[in-house]
């Protein structure tokens, strides 16, 4: 399990990483967490990785009355720790979606931008983010989390484009959350995970079905939606259903 | 001359000595073989097969890596590793240490490639080009039974390394039963997991004309023999040296062909090769235990007697028989051990060992007991609710009564000692059955409370009488031990077994210091290295305390006798009327210490008497225990779970054991041994499977998809011990290494299916994932 040789590159700021990321057979890499191990297995074989988490540019948090902006070097455990603006839906809410993502060394260096380009259906980041209808920021464009991520691992991130940070709307005072996951132990990737937000309207985000979440505005609509899964898969994903559902009032 | 014990230092059998080797591991101060790496080193990555069963046309090395990469055909004079069974109709198989003609499961090494590094090794692997013709692949072991199945072994004409039938009893126990019960269970394959891989470094010493295999291995003496062979070496002519090993579990009890490959490279290379396994490795290609299918059918009586027992079990034995517990012995064991701890009339049993291309099996912790324990006391659970009864009481009805003791079991099992009725009462007792079914009565909701029970016995030791039966090409027999008092009266102990977790180094001096009264603090047990220790096949078995902890009493019992003759001749006394214990040779006026008595041996010979025992101070004894059938440790698990019958999630509430492994010697790590085994048979009840596709390839290469039980799966164990004395050892001990892996299977799926009774839920499956759980609510008639 060892990597093949590749160069290892510490930009020092986001122009030099731009131009670092230019190159197709170059891989971005933040906290490490998902890309070292398939590093290690040689599912990826770069000839350059680009480390990004030294740059200031990715770091850092904005706290305005419309939204939350989170630098893409932030951590999970900055969130978890409630290092970082949160909003209480009620109860921090980013706190407790980071606090639940695998373990707590995992957690110290894997960060928010870093899950989002990986774009891991399972991953506690994708699917809460499309709940709150976040926006990815990236050093060429804002687009919403729904059209950042294409599929399985695989987003709209052109060459040399480099996430800087994610902009998380505040949901009205009166909003609600649910958020529930499936997992066979703590830690564990999830076999089922849906996170709603009601405001006003309902929005249902379906988690770990292989692809890209599910988005759906009504409960209803969930059973024909999960009709590609198994039907025990499709059962789990029904019981976080409701389970969410419940956490936010519905 | 007899010996003495001195509580006020108490430090022998029964006391919870803290463990002497834990500082060094708990401040990484240990010497794994991945710590080594001599001076010339180059390491080894194996080009291993990608696909589970092909032949092999061709494989093509990269140009300009002459001397860097080798096959099966650059391995001259190498012979291949066979391990054959002496049971009527065995069919051995024959492992090349790398693949020549044929691959037959995916990992199965077939090229090595020697560089500075391991990456660089791994790159060079990366350019060896296997031309191979995939053939159809076995990769479920019912499949490979039936007709027409591809076989592994042409030769053979099936796939089945062996056969077994007995038929014991009476047949007519049968006639008439008032329910027949029939189930069909399976268990998943597993990893065995050790923290620690595999790993070696092998070098030629050109001073003493030795290879020096430094192995992480649970059995160095026996790899030395099977690698000798192998490698055309006479044995003198191999040292092999376990230093720390980080677990085993049987996953090191064997002779590996990446030994032999690494003991012929560093003759023909002239400089040490290293090979560490990684995990992908570990996971991927040596999923290679605990995959049986029963198919049982119980004959009771309306009052939960069990009259006769029928089952077929097939293991999946994978590709090879290993060296040297061979193919068939997880299978044999089905055969004679199934009837657990109970008395009934008659028992028919019907085993076959498949080849399938999968890893070759390896015994991995209880051997077979965890997967029998598991169909036995389903059929106990299945017998009560046939019955109306309680799930103690049938249990009760059969279990063989302590007035019984020693007991001959129907397939000639000799328990030797025991209270097993009790032991079950005690676990009851413990998890406050009254109270689960008061609780159970007002459950609605999504949340059901189950209760599970297993009892079962653990055979440990067994030695030559029960070896020689199986044939394979270990037999253990007189188990030895040297000790050597040193010049200022310290002792040396050195023993063949070797001790990778298990706390020998504490507890064989816990065994000397019984004896000689010497502080632990001053004694060093020598283990796993065959240049310093007496031959052994090693640790496994849960022999370790019986056999070597025998061995370590008699060298100790001799080396007490000869200092007490010399201690008599220093005191002026007759040698009858000294004793020795406490560190000192007492006599009716006086006392002289042990230091002295090594000081005059060694230092001052001239002070000695004239007809002293010219073997002095040191000296190898042997030991074999008054039978050797075997000890039979037991126990009774008891647990309480909660199954979230929406999500199919299971959570262990309560657990407890009571356990009786004879006389302690350290009832501290027998606690801790009950505490990991029960954590491993968590992992295998509820967690651990290595699913194989229908082209025979591995579902998992990480540690994330192949689900390990952690600190979170784990409850507090409340663990209670009896005491009953095999009468056939040193101290009455027994071994106890295992069990605490064999229960929970048994008992946990007890429990989720005795949550799941309500719904008419049963899942006849390990591991119990949530899926299954799901899947059997959802296929639950309403």
């Amino acid at each position: 399990m060892k990597p093949v040789p590749f160069t290892w590159t510490s930009p020092a700021g986001l122009a030099e990483a731009t131009l670092a990321l230019q190159d197709p057979e170059a891989r971005a890499m933040a906290g490490g967490q998902s890309l070292g191990p398939m590093l290690n297995l040689r599912a990826t074989r770069p000839d350059t990785v680009v480390t990004l988490v030294g740059l200031s540019d990715l770091h850092g948090v904005e706290d305005a009355a419309d939204a939350i902006t989170l630098g893409a070097a932030t951590t999970h455990a900055a969130i978890a720790d409630g290092r970082t603006p949160d909003f209480g839906l009620p109860g921090p809410t980013l706190a407790r979606i980071a606090a639940g993502i695998a373990y707590r060394a995992i957690r110290t260096r894997g960060t928010i931008g870093g899950s989002l380009c990986h774009a891991d259906p399972a991953a506690d980041w994708l699917t809460t983010l499309t709940a709150l209808s976040a926006t990815v920021l990236t050093t060429r464009r804002a687009l919403p989390i729904d059209r950042f991520v294409t599929g399985p691992y695989r987003t709209t991130l052109g060459l040399g484009e480099i996430v800087r940070a994610v902009r998380i709307p505040r949901p009205p005072a009166s909003a609600r959350f649910g958020y529930h996951k499936l997992c066979r132990k703590p830690g564990e990737f999830a076999h089922a995970m849906v996170a709603i937000l009601i405001a006003g309207s309902m929005r249902i985000v379906i988690g770990a079905v292989g692809g890209a979440p599910v988005v759906l505005s009504h409960p209803d609509e969930a059973a024909a939606a999960l009709d590609f899964l198994d039907p025990v898969d499709r059962h789990l994903q029904m019981v976080a259903m409701r389970r969410a559902m419940a956490e936010a009032g519905a | 001359m007899t010996h003495v014990r001195n509580p006020s230092i108490e430090q022998g059998v029964g006391a919870s000595v803290p463990r002497v080797e834990d500082d060094r591991y708990l401040r990484g101060r240990g010497l794994y073989v991945a710590d080594q790496r001599p001076a010339g080193t180059q390491d080894l990555a194996f080009v291993r097969s990608p696909l589970a069963h092909a032949r092999v046309l061709g494989i093509r090395k990269p140009p300009g890596a002459e001397g860097r990469v080798f096959t099966a055909a650059d391995l001259a004079g190498v012979l291949p590793i066979v391990a054959n069974s002496a049971l009527p109709g065995f069919k051995p198989s024959v492992q090349h240490a790398l693949a020549t003609d044929r691959v037959r499961y995916v990992g199965e090494a077939v090229a090595v490639c020697v560089a500075p590094t391991r990456a660089e090794a791994e790159d060079l692997a990366e350019q060896v080009v296997l031309d191979l013709e995939e053939l159809p692949a076995v990769s479920d072991m019912l499949d490979g039974r039936e007709p027409g199945a591809p076989q592994l072994h042409p030769h053979w004409g099936d796939n089945v390394f062996l056969e077994t039938r007995v038929d014991l009893g009476d047949p007519a126990a049968r006639t008439g039963a008032e329910h027949v019960i029939r189930r069909t269970l399976r268990t998943a394959r597993q990893h065995m997991a050790p923290i620690e891989g595999r790993g070696l470094v092998a070098a030629w010493d050109s001073r003493l004309g030795q290879l020096v295999l430094h192995s992480s291995t649970q059995m160095p003496h026996i790899v030395r023999t099977g690698l000798a062979g192998c490698l055309g070496l006479p044995e003198e002519a191999v040292r092999v040296v376990a230093p720390d090993v980080g677990g085993g579990f049987g996953y090191k009890g064997i002779l590996l062909p990446e030994e032999v490959v690494a003991g012929f490279l560093t003759q023909h290379l002239g400089h040490p090769v290293r090979w560490i396994e990684d995990r992908r490795e570990s996971l991927t290609g040596n999923a290679n235990c605990r995959e049986h299918h029963y198919e049982l059918t119980a004959y009771a009586d309306q009052t939960g007697r069990l009259l006769a027992l029928d089952c077929e079990a097939t293991v999946d034995a994978g590709a090879y028989s290993i060296y040297p517990f061979s193919a068939c012995l997880e299978a044999a064991q089905v055969a004679s051990i199934l009837p657990g701890p109970y008395d009934f009339a008659a028992f028919r049993c019907t085993t076959w060992s498949v080849a399938t291309n999968k890893p070759p099996i390896l015994p991995y912790r209880g051997v077979a007991r965890s997967g029998v324990a598991y169909a036995m006391e389903t059929m106990m659970d299945a017998i009560a609710d046939a019955c109306g009864m309680a799930p103690d009481a049938v249990r009760l009805r059969n279990l063989v009564p302590p007035e019984a003791m020693p007991f001959d079991n129907i397939t000639a099992k000799h328990f030797d000692s025991g209270d097993y009725p009790q032991a079950l009462r005690r676990a009851v007792a413990a998890i406050d059955l009254p109270a689960i079914r008061a609780r159970q009565a007002t459950e609605t909701g999504t949340l059901r409370t189950g209760v599970g029970l297993a009892i079962f016995c653990e055979q440990g030791a067994h030695g030559t009488s029960v070896y020689a039966g199986w044939g394979i090409p270990m037999v253990p027999g007189w188990e030895q031990a040297a000790a050597r008092l040193t010049p200022d009266g310290g002792l040396e102990l050195r023993v063949g077994v070797q001790s990778h977790g298990q706390g020998l180094e504490t507890t064989l001096a816990q065994v000397a210091h019984e004896i000689l009264g010497i502080p632990v603090t001053r004694m060093r047990v020598v283990h796993g290295d065959t240049a310093l220790t007496p031959y052994s096949t090693g640790t496994w078995g849960s022999r370790c305390m019986v056999v070597a902890g025998g061995a370590v009493a008699s060298a100790c019992t001799e080396l007490a006798r000869r200092i007490a003759h010399i201690g008599a001749h220093l005191l002026q006394v007759d040698p009858a009327d000294v004793v020795v214990g406490a560190g000192e040779v007492c006599g009716p006026n006086g006392s002289v210490s042990i230091t002295e008595v090594a000081r005059t041996w060694y230092l001052r010979p001239q002070d000695l008497p004239d007809d002293v025992d010219p073997g002095g101070l040191e000296l190898t004894a042997g030991y074999k225990a008054l039978r050797d059938s075997g000890t039979f440790s037991y126990a009774a698990h008891a647990c309480t779970v909660a199954v979230d019958t929406e999500s199919g999630a299971v959570r262990i509430l309560d657990y407890a054991v009571c356990e009786d492994g004879g006389v302690l010697v350290n009832p501290m790590i027998v606690d801790g041994q009950i505490i990991g085994g029960v954590a491993q048979g968590i992992g295998t009840a509820l967690y651990e499977e290595m699913a194989f596709d229908a082209a025979g390839q591995p579902s998992a290469a990480t540690l994330a998809d192949y689900s390990l039980p952690g600190a979170t799966e784990v409850p507090v164990l409340r663990i209670d011990h009896m005491e009953t004395p095999s009468p056939y050892t040193r101290f009455g001990q027994k071994g106890l290494g295992e069990g605490g892996a064999i229960g929970p299977p048994a008992a946990i799926a007890n429990a989720v299916n005795d949550a799941l009774r309500p719904l008419g839920a049963r899942v006849d499956r390990l591991p119990i994932t949530a899926h299954r759980v799901v899947a059997a609510i959802l296929a639950a008639p309403r």
